[in-house]
């Protein structure tokens, strides 16, 4: 796969407040590449960096390999769809979606074509006439991505564009989003809060926080792999425990050693240990090293969410079986269900 | 004591509409009157007509008052316009100030403005004349058309200008394409307010008016002080003229309403 955009230690201060860090990041043709962190970790002010509305203090913004820094948005190969859709209410759907063809001065037949083409491609056939303002939230993000897609870019930025809609049309529209990107096969940098959001639609997941990438992974990985406290946390729920690489495949927390599959760690290095609720199996106190008793029980539809009190600490286990407050448990785990991360300083 | 109800609020809306028109109907009247009485009707003629164009005073005086409105209306507009879409993407603290003294001129009372004027041309050893008038007008059209056109650029989505850069407008296309569209009732409304409050103007004008430049007013006020029905006719036209604008102003939007709808059908 061949690099579009590479971000080179951008830095971006807005106010004496340090919104970006150091951002360095590739992003490849074809990907859907999706920036998720919590609001104000810089995620947004990445984007609008790419797509040119704000300029970064220093570092490099590469397009095929060419410096556009100081190249203004109307001539960048990028177009946005904006969080409130930011359509032109003075103009019908389909001027809305030729707008760009029109400022190109395209033949009026040729934008025909493609307004019907792209009306198709998010399913909006027949509105060409409609006032964008007596559309529907999901009709005008459809109208907004259309408008976007036309001018054929090379990439296509998304700030949150499913933001404004309700949980039942946001499932609909990441499906249908999927599919967008996949039919026309360009590169899509998706902005979001949303962890599931991310994890269920990107190739590639950049977690942000606090102006710097946390960590650059596919979903699998990032959720399965995550590479210090706050990528564990901020992504699916866990337990994080303190503790030490004793050695290779060998890690020590609570008082016990466990087997593990991590490597590359110091002998005794202190590190942090996540645990996730759905990988901890609730087994008899004697064929377990961890053991405590049942605190809470909580029914979350699919599962429980039980709350087992050790003498160290609380353990959350999600499990489809149900256990009696005060019942004295053990806590198992295999190796592969360790993940051992570096401590964060 | 219903047919009494019904009976008084009819009697109380034909007074005040009396107490409006009368006047300018009495005017109307003797503009068309064949002697120059103001109280007696003695027949009908047009000679009042014929000495208005005749009257080269009056004719220039018009000319004045039309151009004058027109090109402070323009030139307000745009600095306006302008002003109201720079104030806007300001600090809230520079906002508010600029948006507060620009109230003052419209609060403040004509005399004082027409005075500060005065001097200020004074100062600066301009000729008084018409270029005094139009800067005059101009300067106290402005903040009508900030104080309209200001409060539709607040409420534009803040990414509007970005997205027309996006799709490929350079930042003059984003304003001529998109921002001054979207904010065009409030850019109307400046112009019918600049237009009026320029037109209308005497205070103002009569003091930084001179060598014989004279707008309607200031040659209607010089001409009350002789009795002359030329004047009941140059209110008749100007009556007219008012009367045909309110009618077009109305009926247009009625009429685009019935087009959409009729769009709207057909498709």
């Amino acid at each position: 796969m061949n690099t579009l955009i590479e971000l080179k230690n951008i830095t971006k201060t807005f106010d004496d407040q340090q919104v970006l860090k150091g951002i360095n990041l590739k992003i490849y043709e074809n990907e859907f590449l999706t920036l998720l962190g919590p609001s104000g970790c810089g995620k947004t002010t990445t984007l609008r960096i790419i797509a040119g509305f704000d300029e970064s203090d220093s570092g490099e913004l590469l397009f095929d390999g060419i410096e556009i820094s100081k190249l203004p948005p109307y001539k960048r190969e990028v177009n946005t769809v904006f969080q409130k859709y930011a359509l032109f209410p003075h103009l019908n759907v389909e001027e809305n979606i030729s707008f760009g063809l029109k400022l190109k001065k395209t033949e009026k037949s040729v934008i025909e074509q493609k307004v019907k083409k792209m009306l198709a491609l998010v399913g909006l056939s027949g509105f060409e006439k409609r006032d964008v303002t007596s559309l529907s939230g999901g009709q005008q993000q459809r109208v907004a991505i259309a408008r976007a897609l036309i001018n054929e870019p090379k990439v296509l930025l998304l700030d949150e564009p499913l933001g404004a809609l309700d949980a039942r049309l946001r499932k609909e529209m990441q499906t249908e989003l999927k599919k967008i990107q996949k039919e026309v096969g360009i590169t899509f940098i998706y902005v979001t809060h949303d962890q599931e959001e991310a994890l269920s639609m990107s190739d590639t997941v950049v977690v942000m926080n606090d102006g710097y990438i946390q960590q650059i992974g596919t979903p699998t990985d990032v959720y399965n792999e995550p590479e210090n406290r706050f990528v564990a946390s901020f992504i699916g729920e866990s337990n994080i425990i303190e503790g030490k690489m004793v050695r290779d495949c060998l890690v020590e927390f609570d008082g016990f050693e466990f087997e593990c599959v991590d490597k590359g760690f110091k002998e005794n290095e202190e590190a942090e240990i996540v645990l996730r609720p759905e990988d901890i199996d609730i087994v008899k106190p004697e064929n377990a090293k961890i053991t405590g008793t049942v605190e809470s029980v909580v029914f979350k539809g699919v599962h429980y969410e039980i709350m087992v009190k050790t003498d160290l600490r609380s353990y959350m286990i999600h499990t489809t079986d149900f256990f009696d407050v005060g019942l004295e448990v053990g806590l198992s785990f295999g190796p592969e269900d360790i993940h051992v991360m570096w401590k964060m300083v | 004591m219903k047919k009494l109800a019904k009976l008084s609020k009819g009697l109380y809306v034909a007074l005040c509409f009396a107490f409006f028109y009368i006047p300018i109907f009495v005017t109307m009247l003797f503009s068309f009157n064949s002697s120059k009485s103001l109280t007696k009707f003695t027949g009908f003629s047009l000679k009042w007509y014929i000495e208005l164009i005749e009257n080269s005073e009056i004719m220039s005086a018009v000319w004045v008052s039309v151009s004058v409105a027109v090109l402070a209306t323009a030139i307000s507009t745009v600095l306006g316009t302008i002003t109201a879409i720079g104030l806007s993407k300001n600090r809230k603290l520079i906002r508010e100030w600029i948006t507060n003294i620009n109230n003052i001129p419209i609060m403040n009372p004509e005399i004082v403005t027409a005075i500060g004027l005065m001097l200020l041309f004074s100062a600066m050893k301009i000729e008084k004349g018409y270029l005094t008038m139009l800067l005059a007008h101009i300067s106290f059209c402005t903040p009508y058309v900030i104080t309209s056109v200001y409060p539709k650029v607040r409420s534009l989505d803040p990414s509007i200008a970005n997205a027309a850069m996006d799709l490929g407008a350079t930042p003059w296309q984003a304003l001529t394409k998109v921002v001054v569209p979207m904010i065009k009732p409030g850019i109307i409304a400046g112009v019918l307010l600049a237009f009026t409050m320029s037109f209308d103007d005497f205070v103002i004008s009569y003091f930084v008016s001179g060598n014989g430049v004279m707008n309607i007013s200031i040659i209607v006020y010089n001409m009350t002080k002789r009795t002359n029905p030329t004047i009941n006719a140059l209110s008749t036209i100007v009556i007219l003229v008012i009367f045909i604008a309110v009618l077009v102003v109305n009926i247009i939007p009625l009429l685009k309403r019935k087009r959409a709808v009729a769009n709207e059908k057909s498709n």
